[in-house]
């Protein structure tokens, strides 16, 4: 019976993993929101270019001079553009009815984005904008294909190209998990460091997402510990008692 | 027979007490003099531990219902809410959501001791039928939490779940638009399923957990071997020689239980509350839009089974009757099997391999039932869904006819 029980746990462990397969992303991304320089960066890069189209309104500009040790006269002048009050969360200040007629639809609200999506999809998506005339604002991406977002870094980055002599599918495999993506024309960063920049971004939306994930991580390394101890102190009281049953 | 006040003839505060109330009559009766056969193993854990997290549940759950709104514009930002702004909002949260896997798991590891040792067997019949509506509630309160935070699986889960009512011949959609007090999901549904969750289903079933336990103690619990303890008792004391009361040893022995409960249960909680995608879908973290159908509408992992049998059928009327069927057959388990024996141990191979194959059966389906749809998926679907109906329904045949070896006099180590 024991053995039949442990050949069953491993026909379940295994169709699990086999559930992991995900879709084939160009990058992927080990998010770091302990790198508090990382976040801050990004926080400061998501206010400058992302916050003019997307919210994140569940984001209190107190919670991030709080949580990122910015002192809040600091992020009152450096962070905020649409309030003064240092209680707010992040609004955007395009209309949203106005903005969906421009773009064709409102610029979702990005609070949770890393949840929904996962980190590496977001590092990949700010990482594979390329040239492609045949959309309204000559810009593609390809793990969103038909965006609707304009490439807003592109000064940063630069504009990439598909390789004209690599197929779709070729283009999207890339070596080491790259784009396969080619820098047509240069931004103002070098490709290192536009990397760092998208990634300080993502850390900064990994946080945004769940600011309270390193309290609950840091909350739950004692937990445990108390609990080892507990039960430890129970196993004894259960030898114990059980001393004379037999 | 009429009731004598303070049988065990109590006196102080505890007399005035027990005069009054049979506070010393219940502690004896259900902890310290309830005797439990010693050679409890280790899937007698899951009892208690349901117990706990039942508590779990309606503790947390009384905090978050403090900071919810039931309100289709309003559900999807308080959960946030509460995630972000509420002290200890986020642990509380997670406490709940996980708590709601723990318990299918716990509940699921205690059903299935149950059908290995022959729990449900005479005269143990009412205890399985209202650990079988306990599960039966569960799983209608599950989903009407589940549908609460009013994220896109939320709500689509919701339509996908409340429309098979629709599959009832000529009532069907009347009764869809009743259920939902609109034509789609929308804040009226909300409110009522909130209603559910709160009020209704945790009220019936801690009363059917109640009844649950009084069942059980009034006919004492099995055990591994599937021997009655109470057939060798003490000549003097009329207390079962396997027996040992509840309190302390059991009390105790389950505490270890809990403390490795609370390892795992709080690790997930702390370091990997979404549970991989499966205990809080990605999906979930976007606010309902009934103008957007997921790609792929998956059920939470502890209805992937049942779902898997709905799927399985093509005709939906068929599907809708399987998936309650599955439910309803494990009802009738204790009329099913014929055994001579109670417990597995002693039951003949046929017993066994039906056993595991139903075993493999619901893991499988539960996978599949979290799957999209493909031709292989479905095929294995239905070969799942046949084992899964063969274990029960042939139960009647294999289990009288299949060879048993003797059952011990005594209860083994």
């Amino acid at each position: 019976m024991k053995r039949l029980i442990i050949a069953l746990a491993g026909l379940t462990l295994s169709a699990a993993a086999l559930a992991n397969e995900g879709e084939a992303l160009p990058f992927s991304f080990k998010p770091d929101t302990g790198n508090l320089a990382s976040v801050q960066r990004g926080a400061r890069d998501f206010m400058a270019y992302c916050s003019g189209c997307h919210s994140m309104k569940h984001l209190r500009y107190s919670r991030i001079a709080q949580d990122l040790q910015i002192p809040e006269d600091l992020v009152k002048a450096n962070l905020m553009f649409t309030t003064e009050k240092i209680g707010d969360h992040i609004q955007t200040s395009m209309p949203a009815d106005q903005s969906k007629q421009w773009f064709g639809q409102t610029p979702p609200d990005l609070t949770v984005e890393t949840r929904i999506r996962g980190a590496d999809w977001v590092y990949s998506y700010l990482n594979s904008f390329y040239v492609d005339d045949s959309r309204p604002l000559g810009v593609n991406n390809l793990v969103l294909p038909g965006a609707s977002m304009p490439h807003v870094l592109w000064e940063l980055q630069g504009w990439q190209v598909k390789p004209a002599a690599k197929a779709e599918g070729a283009a999207a495999e890339g070596e080491h998990g790259g784009s396969g993506l080619e820098l047509a024309q240069p931004g103002k960063l070098s490709p290192d460091e536009y990397q760092k920049f998208t990634a300080d971004l993502t850390n900064f939306m990994v946080y945004a997402a769940e600011p309270g994930r390193a309290g609950r991580i840091s909350l739950g390394g004692k937990v445990i510990l108390y609990l080892l101890v507990l039960t430890a102190l129970f196993y004894a009281l259960k030898k114990e008692y059980w001393k004379d049953i037999h | 027979m009429a009731i004598v006040p303070n049988p065990h003839k109590t006196t102080g505060l505890l007399g005035w007490i027990d005069d009054r109330f049979p506070l010393t009559k219940l502690w004896k009766d259900h902890l310290t003099e309830y005797y439990a056969p010693k050679n409890f193993n280790f899937w007698y854990y899951f009892g208690s531990l349901a117990l706990l997290v039942l508590v779990n549940q309606l503790l947390t759950g009384i905090f978050l219902t403090m900071h919810y709104k039931p309100d289709a514009a309003q559900a999807w930002d308080s959960v946030e809410y509460i995630m972000r702004d509420v002290p200890w909002g986020n642990i509380i949260r997670y406490l709940h959501s996980t708590g709601a896997s723990a318990f299918f798991i716990v509940v699921y590891l205690h059903m299935y001791r149950g059908l290995m040792y022959g729990s449900y067997r005479k005269p143990r019949e009412l205890i399985w039928l209202f650990g079988m509506l306990i599960f039966f509630v569960l799983m209608a309160e599950a989903f009407c939490g589940y549908v609460l935070p009013w994220g896109q699986m939320s709500y689509w889960g919701a339509q996908v779940i409340i429309s098979l009512f629709g599959a009832i011949p000529k009532v069907g959609p009347d009764l869809v638009v009743w259920i939902q007090g609109d034509y789609i999901p929308s804040d009226a549904t909300l409110n009522r399923l909130f209603s559910f969750h709160v009020i209704m289903l945790p009220f019936v079933l801690v009363g059917l957990v109640v009844a649950h336990l009084i069942a059980l103690h009034e006919v004492g619990s099995n055990n591994p071997d599937g021997v009655e303890i109470k057939k060798h008792k003490d000549p003097v004391t009329h207390i079962p020689l396997d027996g040992i009361g509840f309190h302390p040893y059991y009390t105790v022995k389950d505490l270890v239980g809990v403390g490795v409960f609370l390892i795992i249960f709080l690790g997930i909680v702390f370091f990997a509350p979404d549970g991989g995608g499966y205990f809080l879908e990605k999906p979930n973290f976007q606010p309902a839009n009934p103008l957007v159908t997921p790609p792929h509408i998956t059920p939470a992992w502890y209805f992937g089974t049942f779902y898997a049998i709905l799927r399985a059928i093509p005709n939906k009327l068929l599907g809708v009757i399987a998936m309650f069927s599955s439910v309803i057959v494990l009802f009738l388990v204790p009329w099913l099997d014929r055994s001579k024996v109670r417990s597995i141990r002693y039951k003949g191979p046929i017993s066994k391999i039906a056993l595991a194959l139903f075993t493999v059966a619901f893991a499988m389906l539960c996978y599949l039932g979290m799957q999209p749809p493909s031709p292989l998926y479905t095929l294995l679907s239905r070969i799942g869904t046949f084992i899964y109906f063969a274990f029960f329904l042939l139960m009647p045949f294999y289990s009288a006819i299949d060879k048993t070896k003797p059952e011990p006099e005594r209860v083994t180590g």
